[in-house]
């Protein structure tokens, strides 16, 4: 069986890469998918620890699904912002959308 | 209907008929005059009911028509205020409704009712060409309200009561005198009397205090007719100069007599009071506010002479009394006999003829003075009135000269033709007016005849007679030759008077195209002269030259029963009678033939023999330049220089000042060392700092989101690494 500490590197790896995405991307839908991985490396952990930890109860995958359900509403209302930006500033780019800037 | 509730209601026409013009009626004259005199004849009418009442009435003394009600709560009692009829306010009230009654008659055509106004005429000034008066209606709510005061005063049954009507008087003749108040000789005029007679009345009032003190009301009858409050008062001392307590409150309320009645020394009022029209004239100085002064003499006559009984000595009060009642009677007699106005003759007059009442007040001859003011103030009212018709006259002729100035009047030589500079008042510049002006000439001399005391006719004759005749009985000399003099001199200014007024020739065109005046005017002197006459038949003394006359002292009788002890009728003597005729007549005859052939713009033919003595009685002994001197001026500087330049602009104004300076300082001191730099830098270190503190963090606050992100990341690594590194 694969050891849980291989999970747990993988999931930490994919958060980085996710906050990598986040900090470095100037592109908001780049940064809205950083976010994801970012929330995934969370499922992934949260999955890891139910099954090595403490398989019987079922509170583990309960927490993940409220997570995909989280980042899914997000990402759907995160788009949907971006779309209407773009429709008025016909740009994606997050430095430029500085209307409420001093 | 009752005599109390008759005497409850005369005094009240009059004031409605004031607030009634004032409030309503004063823009119609026909409207405003008909009330005045329509409540005056309602006033008069009601005064002779209760006049008859009380003359019919026997023993009216003992048992008067009065009637009070409660007024004011004051300490342990109440002060009444009421009513009260006795021989004494039966017969004041006699004459003050008849004379005013004359009075508000005669000003209708005195203010020259029924003519056009003139457009050139100034409410202020008087009317200058014969125009009606532009202040018609105010002239009658005047005189109205001075009614009022007047019968409120002789109806009253107490001391408080009186004293309300004397300065409601004393309030209208201010208004009165003023009533020209364009005038400037006017307007000083008011102030002087006014304030002249305000002095008696300070006196009065601490009369009237300290009598309330003492006995605890202020009731004619419960002080004068209470033998033991009178006793009381006589034998308790003052601790003042020596007098009782009736003495000193007698002498306090006589003060107030002093200035009301124009006494020497507070006299200089009246002469200056001819400002005002001439039926204030009559009605000030003749019918009721001079009068008013005696009648309060005459009714405090059993406290003035408290402790002396008739033939004693006479007390200090009264020697007080006497000596200023005979002073005056000569001394304004002879100030008289050097004025030219007509008016002004007769102001001193009415000053010698009230020194006369007071003198009889003084030598204890009670029913003498109560007769003297009857009669003058009929033959005072007569004078007056008769003075105004020939003043009025004088101006109609002074605008018909103007007009017929091409034709000259025979017999008048030269220069006094002249009419630009002609003064209507000059008896100088009058003369011949008996022709022009007949029935002013028979009852104004009725009236001067009355004044001297012609024998047997007049009125004046019979109370002056009285009077010379108790003094002499009582063996007061001084007085008697006093007042002889004084008679003598009264005769013959009278003369003088109407020599110079009606006899001989015009002195000038003004004089010669003179004209009598309308009948409102005239028949209030007819009525005023049958009383010059016929006031004085009440009072012929019994066995007068020995005969036995059919009907007795009816006035010394009735007014006589006014007080406690009726006063004995005198016996009848020569001396007296002899000496009151001898006067009268060389006086009438010496002024007839002195003045009679006095040619236009002669100088007074006095001036010459007399001398130095005339120019004195001229300038009326220097007393308005005395009291110029001694108060006038002193009390100018004293308000001006003293109090406005000195204590209120340096002092006060200083001292103010003062503080202000001061107050200035320290707050530009507190300003300059503690506001700005302590309280103002504080503040502004504060926001400066904050403003600083802000903008060198701004660089911070960068709006991009990923920047925030990265120092969050940093920061919860650095605290994740703390947690991780330190904590067990």
């Amino acid at each position: 069986m694969i050891p849980l500490s291989w999970y747990l590197t993988l999931a930490a790896a994919l958060f980085c890469i996710g906050l990598y995405g986040v900090l470095a991307r100037r592109n908001a839908v780049a940064i809205l998918m950083g976010i994801e991985l970012m929330l995934n490396a969370v499922n992934l952990n949260l999955v890891a620890f139910w099954r090595y930890v403490t398989p019987t109860v079922i509170s583990g995958q309960v927490f993940a699904v409220i997570v995909f359900a989280v980042a899914a509403s997000e990402a759907a209302v995160g788009l949907a912002l971006i779309i209407s930006i773009y429709r008025r500033r016909a740009t994606v780019v997050a430095d430029e959308i500085n209307l409420l800037k001093w | 209907m009752q005599p109390e509730l008759l005497t409850w209601l005369i005094p009240l026409p009059p004031i409605l008929a004031f607030f009634v013009i004032v409030l309503l009626t004063n823009r119609s004259n026909r409207l405003s005059h008909s009330i005045a005199i329509g409540a005056m004849l309602a006033s008069w009418g009601l005064a002779m009911a209760v006049f008859w009442r009380a003359i019919t009435t026997e023993h009216l003394g003992e048992h008067p028509f009065e009637a009070s009600i409660p007024w004011l709560p004051a300490g342990s009692g109440v002060l009444r205020f009421g009513v009260l009829i006795d021989p004494l306010s039966a017969i004041t009230l006699f004459f003050v409704a008849w004379t005013c009654l004359a009075i508000f008659v005669y000003s209708v055509g005195y203010h020259n009712f029924g003519k056009q106004r003139d457009p050139d005429d100034r409410p202020g000034l008087p009317p200058r060409a014969g125009g009606i008066e532009p202040m018609y209606a105010r002239f009658f709510a005047f005189i109205s309200l001075f009614a009022f005061g007047m019968l409120t005063l002789v109806v009253s049954d107490n001391l408080l009561l009186l004293f309300m009507g004397w300065e409601i008087m004393g309030l209208c003749s201010y208004l009165l005198i003023g009533f020209w108040y364009g005038k400037d000789s006017a307007k000083r005029a008011m102030v002087k009397a006014f304030i002249t007679t305000r002095v008696g009345d300070v006196f009065m009032l601490l009369g009237i205090a300290s009598l309330y003190s003492a006995t605890g009301t202020l009731n004619y009858r419960e002080i004068l007719f209470n033998e033991e409050v009178l006793g009381r008062l006589a034998a308790t001392p003052s601790g003042v100069l020596g007098l009782s307590a009736a003495g000193l409150i007698g002498l306090l309320l006589f003060l107030g007599t002093v200035g009301k009645s124009a006494q020497w020394p507070l006299h200089v009022w009246l002469p200056d009071a001819m400002e005002g029209p001439t039926p204030v004239s009559a009605m000030i100085h003749a019918a009721t506010m001079v009068s008013a002064g005696v009648y309060l003499a005459v009714r405090f006559f059993p406290l003035l002479t408290a402790g002396w009984h008739e033939g004693a000595p006479l007390t200090t009060t009264m020697t007080v009394v006497a000596f200023i009642g005979a002073f005056t009677a000569l001394f304004a007699a002879t100030i008289a006999v050097a004025q030219n106005d007509v008016k002004r003759v007769l102001a001193y007059s009415t000053i010698s003829q009230l020194g006369y009442m007071v003198a009889a007040v003084g030598i204890g001859a009670y029913v003498a003075a109560a007769f003297h003011l009857v009669t003058h103030a009929f033959f005072k009212a007569l004078l007056f009135l008769g003075s105004g018709s020939v003043i009025h006259g004088m101006e109609h002729g002074l605008a018909a000269s103007s007009k017929h100035a091409a034709q000259p009047i025979p017999g008048l030589a030269g220069p006094a033709g002249v009419h630009a500079h002609v003064d209507a008042q000059d008896m100088f510049n009058m003369g011949g007016l008996r022709r022009k002006m007949p029935v002013t000439f028979v009852t104004f001399t009725i009236g001067g005849l009355a004044l001297s005391g012609f024998p047997l006719l007049t009125a004046g004759f019979w109370s002056k007679d009285e009077i010379l005749a108790d003094a002499f009985a009582n063996g007061h000399l001084a007085v008697f030759l006093t007042l002889a003099l004084a008679a003598l001199l009264t005769a013959f200014y009278t003369m003088r008077q109407i020599t110079l007024t009606f006899l001989g020739q015009p002195r000038t065109e003004a004089a010669g195209h003179a004209h009598e005046s309308v009948w409102t005017m005239t028949a209030p002197l007819v009525v005023l002269a049958v009383f010059a006459v016929a006031a004085g038949w009440v009072g012929i003394p019994e066995g007068f030259l020995g005969l036995h006359l059919p009907v007795p002292n009816w006035f010394h009788e009735f007014v006589g029963g006014t007080l406690l002890e009726h006063p004995p009728a005198l016996a009848f003597n020569w001396i007296p009678l002899l000496t009151s005729v001898g006067v009268a007549g060389f006086g009438l005859l010496f002024g007839w033939l002195v003045y009679r052939k006095l040619p236009a713009g002669a100088p007074d033919p006095l001036q010459r023999p007399l001398g130095f003595v005339y120019s004195a009685w001229k300038k009326k002994y220097g007393f308005d330049e005395a009291y110029d001197f001694l108060f006038v001026r002193p009390f100018y500087w004293f308000a001006e220089t003293f109090t406005y330049r000195w204590v209120d602009r340096g002092l006060i104004d200083g001292f103010l000042h003062g503080v202000a300076a001061v107050a200035l300082r320290m707050g530009s001191a507190f300003r300059n060392y503690f506001d700005k730099p302590v309280v103002n830098g504080f503040g502004d270190l504060v926001g400066e700092s904050t403003k600083r503190f802000g903008r060198s963090f701004r660089i911070v606050q960068t709006g991009r989101v990923q920047q925030y992100l990265i120092v969050g990341l940093v920061f919860s690594g650095l605290l994740l690494s703390y947690i991780l590194l330190f904590q067990p």
